[in-house]
Parts: structure tokens; C-alpha cells; sequence
């Protein structure tokens, strides 16, 4: 079998610059979307569990630039920025988010469980790797209705540990399913390190016993994302079965809201912001090649932040559901 | 007088009394002649039995007919139905005079632990984030100190793996405690749960089981959404082979999960996340254990039975003190041990009552107050002056927003109504 894991780190080839502008914004909206979810949270408005994607935003910025509105995305709980990625409103998000009528899911799912049929996102799973199975089984069905599309099965580093995640990819690879796996190596599973929860901690041979070739990408270069991502779109979409891609990112917050943290220093966190931010970095390269100018990165960030600003407004004031609504949607 | 008999026949003695009410169903009302005998030779018949048995029975329905001047009182033939059943007495658990501390539950589920791992080398915790970050919530603080990583032990998230492995561990000797981060997650597990932990010792014609603890938060917690909210103290109890636990204060959490950890069974240990925080009064005693399989009248009165468990205690308990202020005295039963459960001290009460309530979070249908209800209508039917109405939470997963969730759930409201129609106060 010639599909070997290997770990390839990228030189960023030429990037147009309509691409260079749309993954900051993207990152951007999804950085402050974020922010706020934080504020709002620990203003009462937002209950329950809160998983924020602040750090891991070029991951699916960068993945989202490889596939079309077409193919399916699928993912676990730290589900608020590929919902953003997908294209779904902010408003509609940030209502779900305060359990709200407005929201995607009419405020009955909440934070880790929300979906768009209309932009093909499929959740927003709170049990963790039950997406894995799931998204293969999005896979089976665009090949088994010979759709041409493809699906982003999105997975964290801790996941990767329970057993369902592997009977998916024996499957996927034995029925050739269109399925790019992506493990977020945030380097955490709440409290856990990699290392002390993973015989093989590099993640991207997790599928060789299965053959299923892997990848182990930077992923806080959005660049580099999107690269990996379009070589393993490739892959799926031509029928030659799934491919898995490990992206080494890094989250900022804490696993929930209420994590001490104890488990890493603030150093670590420090320190990986300011040398990896993916965002920064972004911002830079659109500075150095004077893509934009300072003014100009200014007035998309007020445009972003009035876009958040908008959604928290509509989150507040849409009602919350109607108590009817307590017994619909059961079943059919 | 007319009469419903199974086989047509001629009366040869009529049983009752002239004018006799509330005739209990199934009670001899009269003898019919077999062919050739004459109702001179009914004369001696005995309609109680004459067992002792019966006697007992009797003894418990005059008893109870002091206490209660309502209803049916009288015992019955019917075989499956209890009578003179003995309720049990936990006012014993706690010696008079004992010291008591305020204790979190969280805080007495750990002393559980750590003392049985004082005290028994077989006896290891593993489970997701216990050891380094302490718990998840927490309750097995300071485990890792003491006892170190040998038998305070880290897993991956791999429940169905871990649990298999704690079984295994235990069909080879050890005492393990597997503690699921809550008991939603545990639903990877069941199969390791009920197919190997449950079913061992009978398949293996009882030379090997599990003896071990599976333990973690189970129900609702907080806007947490569907499916991390939801109760499973029927899904086990369903389960032969299991016993099922779900304390409500910490004194019971820590007298539980002590015996929990020494029984020979697979023990099912349903904490709840918003308990952990509360605080009880808890015996300080060396060895302070409660026996599983008994349930507590933890308040006694006579005109209704509220049965609940765990969580559903608060509000039993809150809507038990808003009647009492309207004249109403609720009994409330906390069952502590769902499987097996006590029968005998929830039908001691509803014969004293004769109207029951009960009242969980978890889903209705199948639910343990539907077992209830079936087996206090099989073995107390004619104590019963009201059908036992059940207070559950919603037949729907749980919504996320703020409020259906409040309507998903239980409410000490709807306790009250139910206790009002059973007493037909509405
Ligand atoms: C089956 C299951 N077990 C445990 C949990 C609790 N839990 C939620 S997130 C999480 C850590 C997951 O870590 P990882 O896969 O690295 O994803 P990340 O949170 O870093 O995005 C755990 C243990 C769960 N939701 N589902
Ligand atoms: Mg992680």
C-alpha cells in the first residue's frame, strides 16, 4: 500500500489576494464572535457548557477555502467557528448560543448542538467521537448517491482515543469513502495532555494500520491548511477513500468556561499567542506585501466587530421559544 | 345483593355480612355447593385461611385501620398481594449521640473512597481526568496524593475500553471504582455494563463476577442541552445483575458508596452534578456504612407516600413542607437503592396512606415510577384510594433554553397537584 503517512510541512506558495483578504476576515469574525460568547457568557446570558475556538481559527478557515458550499461538515461541541466557516448567520449562532427562539436550532440545541441543512453542516455533537462515525456516514451517502462531494469530519486531539473513530475509518477506507478526517491536536483534552492519553501521539499515523494516509499540518498557518486541505479534498473526491489530516493548533481559552487551567502555565499560553497567533500572522503578510493598510485592517475590524455587535443585539432581543415548542420536533 | 362469580353454581354460605362496604376485590364473598354437598357442611369453613400468614395480615389491617379511618382495610387470598410487611428503619444507621459534620456530597463521596482504599488494597479509582486535574468536578480531590498513580488512574476517553477493562480487573480480583465524567458518556459503556458486568455471574453459573463501582454524575445539570442531561436510573434498574444506587443527601452518599464498593455486584452509583454542591449533616463514625437495597422514610406523616430518589428528593421534600402548612402529611420515601427496590417499606407506608406520588427526572414511560406504580397495584391494590399518579420529567429531550428546560423538568408545583388529586383536594 503506497499511501504512507508522512509529515510535510508547507512553503506558502503564492496566495491570491481576494484569498488573503477573505481568511482574515473569516478568522477575524470568528475570533470576536468568540470574544463576545466569553462576555455574554459571563454575563448570565449564555448556560451550560461554552466551548470557544479562540487560537484554532485558521484550522477551519483554511479547510472551509478547500471545499465547496456543497460538500458536508461535520464536527464535536467547540462548534461555533465552523458554523461561522459554513457561512451560517452570526445572529443565528449567537441566538442558539443564548437559547433563543432566533437560534439555528430555535434555542432547543444550544452551543454544542446546532446544524444548518441549508449550508450542509451537520452538527454540533456533544458525545465525544460520535461526529466520526456520523460524518463517515455523510461520506457513504454522497458516494452512494454518487454526489461528487466530499465531507470534513472534524475530530479533537482527545477523540482520537475512542474506538468508534477507528471502526470509521476501517470502513471508510474499505468502502473508499469521500472523508478528509481533521484532528485539532490542540495539545489538550481538558485537562489531559496528548502525551499522557496517547500511545502514538502523533496523531496523523492513526490511520495507518488501516491505510488510510495521513498528514500532519501547521495549523495555525492558514496557508498551510489550505493547501493540505485542497491535496486531501483531492484525494477523497476523486474516490481514492479518506485522508486523514493533523493539525497542530493550539487553544487559548479554557477547555469550557470553568477550567482552572492548572494543567498548562500561563507561559505556555503566552507564549504560543505570540509567536503563532494565526491571525497575527495574517495580518502581517496582508501589511508586508500592502494588501492593506493600517487604516484599511482597521475599518475591517469595525465592520467585524459591528457584525458581532448585530448578533449579539438579535441575540438578546429574539424571544426565547414559545412553550409550545417543548413538545415539537420529537418526532415526525 | 349481586355478585360477579367466576363459576355459576349454587350459593351454599354467603361470607360477608349484611350490608358490608368496601368489600376488598378478591375476598371470599361466598362458597358455592360442589355437586352433592349441602351448605350444612360449609359450616366450618374459615374464610381467613387460617394460616398464619393470614393472621398477620389481619393483625397489620386492624392496625392500619387506627391509622386511617379510609377505605378498604381488609387482607386478602391474593397471593401476590402484601400485607404485614415491615418497613425498614433507618433511624439505626446513626447510633443517638453520634457527632455529625456538615459535609458536601461531593466531599462524602471522596471520604467513601479514600477510606475503603485505606482499607482494602484491591480498591483502585480510574476514569477521566480523576487523578492530575483532580475530577472533573471534583469529587476525587486528593485521591492522587494519597493513593498515587497506581490506583488513581488517568484513562483516555475511551469509555467502552475502560469500562471493559475495569470488569475484567474485577472478574480477576480487584475491587475496581470506574467513575464516568457523567453518566451520559457511560452510554459508550452499556454494553460493557450490562452485557459483561451484569450478566457474568449468572452465565459463568456464578464461579466469576465484577465485583466493582461505576459511579458518576447522572440526570440533569445545567442548560446543558439533550444530551448531557438526562436520567438513567431506569435504564439500569431494567438490568438483572446490577444493583442501582442514587443517593440524595451526603450521609447516604458516603454510607452507600462504602457498602456500594464492598458488595459482590456490579453497583450502578447514580450521583447528580447539582448535589455535589449541597450540604448534610454526616455521622462521624470509623466505619459508618448504609445497607443498598433499603430505602428511608425521610419524612414520615399520613395521608400521602412520596416515593423519590436523588435528585427528585428536593422536591418531594420542598412540596411535602408546603403541605404540611396546608394540613396535608406527606410521608416521603427516599428509596436510596433503586435496584433491588424495597418494597416492603414503600407498601408499610401506602397501607398507612393510601394514596402514593412518585416523583424522578428522568423520562415517564418505563420509568422507575412506573415500576412503582405496577407493583403497589399488584401488591397493595386494595389499600390504593386513589391510582398512583407519577411526577417525571417530560417526555422529551432535554430543551437547552432557559425556559423549556424549566418545563421539562419536574416542578415542586406539579408534586403538590399530584398529591392534591390523590387526596382529591383539587
Ligand atoms: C463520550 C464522551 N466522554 C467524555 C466527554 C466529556 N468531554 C467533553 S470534551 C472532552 C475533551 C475532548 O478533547 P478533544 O477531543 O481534544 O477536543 P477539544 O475539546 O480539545 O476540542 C471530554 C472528555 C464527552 N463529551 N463525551
Ligand atoms: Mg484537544
Amino acid at each position: 500500500m503506497a499511501k504512507k503517512a508522512s509529515t510535510t510541512r508547507r512553503k506558502t506558495k503564492k496566495v491570491d489576494k481576494e484569498e488573503i483578504q477573505k481568511y482574515y476576515r473569516d478568522m477575524l469574525l470568528i475570533r470576536r464572535f468568540e470574544e463576545k460568547a466569553g462576555q455574554i457568557y459571563g454575563m448570565g446570558l449564555i448556560g451550560g457548557f461554552c466551548h470557544l475556538y479562540i487560537g484554532q481559527e485558521a484550522v477551519v478557515v483554511g479547510m472551509q477555502s478547500a471545499i465547496t458550499e456543497d460538500d458536508a461538515v461535520i464536527t464535536s461541541y467547540r462548534d461555533h467557528g465552523h458554523m461561522l466557516a459554513c457561512g451560517m448567520d452570526p445572529k443565528g449562532v449567537m441566538a442558539e448560543l443564548t437559547g433563543r427562539e432566533g437560534g439555528y436550532s430555535k434555542g432547543k440545541g444550544g452551543s454544542m448542538h446546532m446544524f444548518s441543512k441549508d449550508k450542509n453542516f451537520y452538527g454540533g455533537h456533544g458525545i465525544v467521537g460520535a461526529c466520526v462515525p456520523l460524518g463517515t456516514g455523510l461520506a457513504f451517502s454522497q458516494k452512494y448517491q454518487d454526489t461528487g462531494n466530499v465531507t470534513l469530519c472534524y475530530m479533537g486531539d482527545g477523540t482520537v482515543n475512542q474506538g468508534q473513530v477507528y471502526e470509521s475509518f476501517n470502513m471508510a477506507e474499505l468502502w473508499d469513502l469521500p472523508v478528509v478526517y481533521v484532528i485539532e491536536n490542540n495539545e489538550y483534552a481538558m485537562g489531559t495532555s496528548v502525551k499522557r492519553a496517547s500511545s502514538q501521539p502523533e496523531l496523523f499515523r492513526r490511520g495507518e494500520s488501516f491505510n488510510v494516509p495521513g498528514e500532519q499540518v501547521d495549523g495555525m498557518d492558514v496557508f498551510a491548511v489550505a493547501e493540505a486541505g485542497r491535496k486531501a479534498v483531492e484525494w477523497a473526491r476523486s474516490g481514492k477513500g479518506p485522508y486523514i489530516l493533523e493539525m497542530k493548533t493550539y487553544r487559548y481559552r479554557g477547555h469550557s468556561m470553568s477550567d482552572p487551567a492548572k494543567y498548562r502555565s500561563k507561559e505556555e499560553v503566552n507564549k504560543k499567542r505570540a509567536e503563532s497567533d494565526p491571525i497575527e500572522k495574517v495580518r502581517e503578510k496582508l501589511l508586508n506585501e500592502k494588501i492593506y493598510t493600517e487604516d484599511e485592517l482597521k475599518e475591517i475590524d469595525k465592520e467585524v466587530k459591528s457584525i458581532v455587535a448585530q448578533a449579539v443585539e438579535f441575540a438578546q432581543e429574539s424571544p426565547e421559544p414559545h412553550p409550545d415548542e417543548l413538545m415539537t420536533d420529537i418526532v415526525a | 345483593m349481586e355478585v360477579e362469580a367466576v363459576d355459576e353454581g349454587v350459593i351454599g354460605k354467603i361470607l360477608i355480612d349484611a350490608d358490608t362496604d368496601n368489600v376488598a376485590v378478591n375476598t371470599p364473598i361466598a362458597l358455592l355447593l360442589e355437586d352433592g354437598e349441602d351448605s350444612a357442611s360449609l359450616d366450618n369453613y374459615d374464610a381467613s385461611g387460617g394460616s398464619e400468614n393470614t393472621a398477620k395480615e389481619e393483625e397489620a389491617a386492624s392496625a392500619k385501620e387506627e391509622s386511617s379511618n379510609s377505605s378498604a382495610s381488609a387482607s386478602s387470598s391474593g397471593s401476590s398481594v402484601s400485607t404485614g410487611v415491615d418497613a425498614y428503619d433507618a433511624s439505626g444507621e446513626i447510633p443517638e449521640g453520634t457527632e455529625m459534620v456538615k459535609m458536601s456530597v461531593r466531599e462524602a463521596l471522596r471520604d467513601a473512597m479514600a477510606e475503603e482504599m485505606r482499607s482494602d488494597e484491591r480498591v483502585f479509582v480510574m476514569g477521566e481526568e480523576v487523578a492530575e486535574y483532580q475530577g472533573a468536578y471534583k469529587v476525587t480531590q486528593g485521591l492522587l496524593d494519597e493513593f498515587g498513580a497506581k490506583r488513581v488512574i488517568d484513562t483516555p476517553i475511551t469509555e467502552h475500553g475502560f469500562a471493559g477493562v475495569g470488569v475484567g480487573a474485577a472478574f480477576h480480583g480487584l475491587r475496581p471504582i470506574v467513575e464516568f465524567m457523567t453518566f451520559n458518556f457511560a452510554m459508550q459503556a452499556i454494553d460493557q455494563i450490562v452485557n459483561s458486568a451484569a450478566k457474568t455471574r449468572y452465565m459463568s453459573g456464578g464461579q466469576m463476577a465484577s465485583p466493582m463501582v461505576f459511579r458518576g454524575p447522572n440526570g440533569a445539570a445545567s442548560r446543558v442541552g439533550a444530551q448531557h442531561s438526562q436520567c438513567f436510573a431506569a435504564w439500569y434498574a431494567h438490568v438483572p445483575g446490577l444493583i442501582v444506587v442514587a443517593p440524595h443527601t451526603a450521609a447516604d452518599a458516603k454510607g452507600l458508596l462504602k457498602s456500594a464498593i464492598r458488595d459482590a455486584n456490579p453497583v450502578i452509583f447514580l450521583e447528580n452534578e447539582i448535589l455535589y454542591g449541597q450540604s448534610f449533616d454526616v455521622p462521624v463514625l470509623d466505619d459508618f456504612t448504609i445497607p443498598l437495597g433499603k430505602a428511608k422514610v425521610a419524612r414520615s406523616g399520613d395521608d400521602v407516600t412520596i416515593v423519590s430518589f436523588g435528585m427528585g428528593m428536593t422536591y418531594a421534600l420542598e412540596a411535602a413542607e408546603k403541605l404540611a402548612e396546608e394540613g396535608v402529611n406527606a410521608e416521603v420515601i427516599d428509596l436510596r437503592t433503586i435496584r433491588p427496590l424495597d418494597m416492603d417499606t414503600i407498601i408499610a407506608s401506602v397501607q398507612k396512606t393510601n394514596r402514593c406520588v412518585t416523583v424522578e427526572e428522568g423520562w415517564p414511560q418505563h420509568g422507575v415510577g412506573a415500576e412503582l406504580s405496577a407493583q403497589i397495584m399488584e401488591k397493595a391494590f386494595d389499600y390504593l384510594d386513589a391510582p398512583v399518579l407519577r411526577v417525571s420529567g417530560k417526555d422529551v429531550p432535554m430543551p437547552y433554553a432557559a425556559n423549556l428546560e424549566k418545563l421539562a423538568l419536574p416542578s415542586v408545583r406539579e408534586v403538590i397537584d399530584a398529591v392534591n388529586a390523590v387526596t382529591y383536594r383539587s
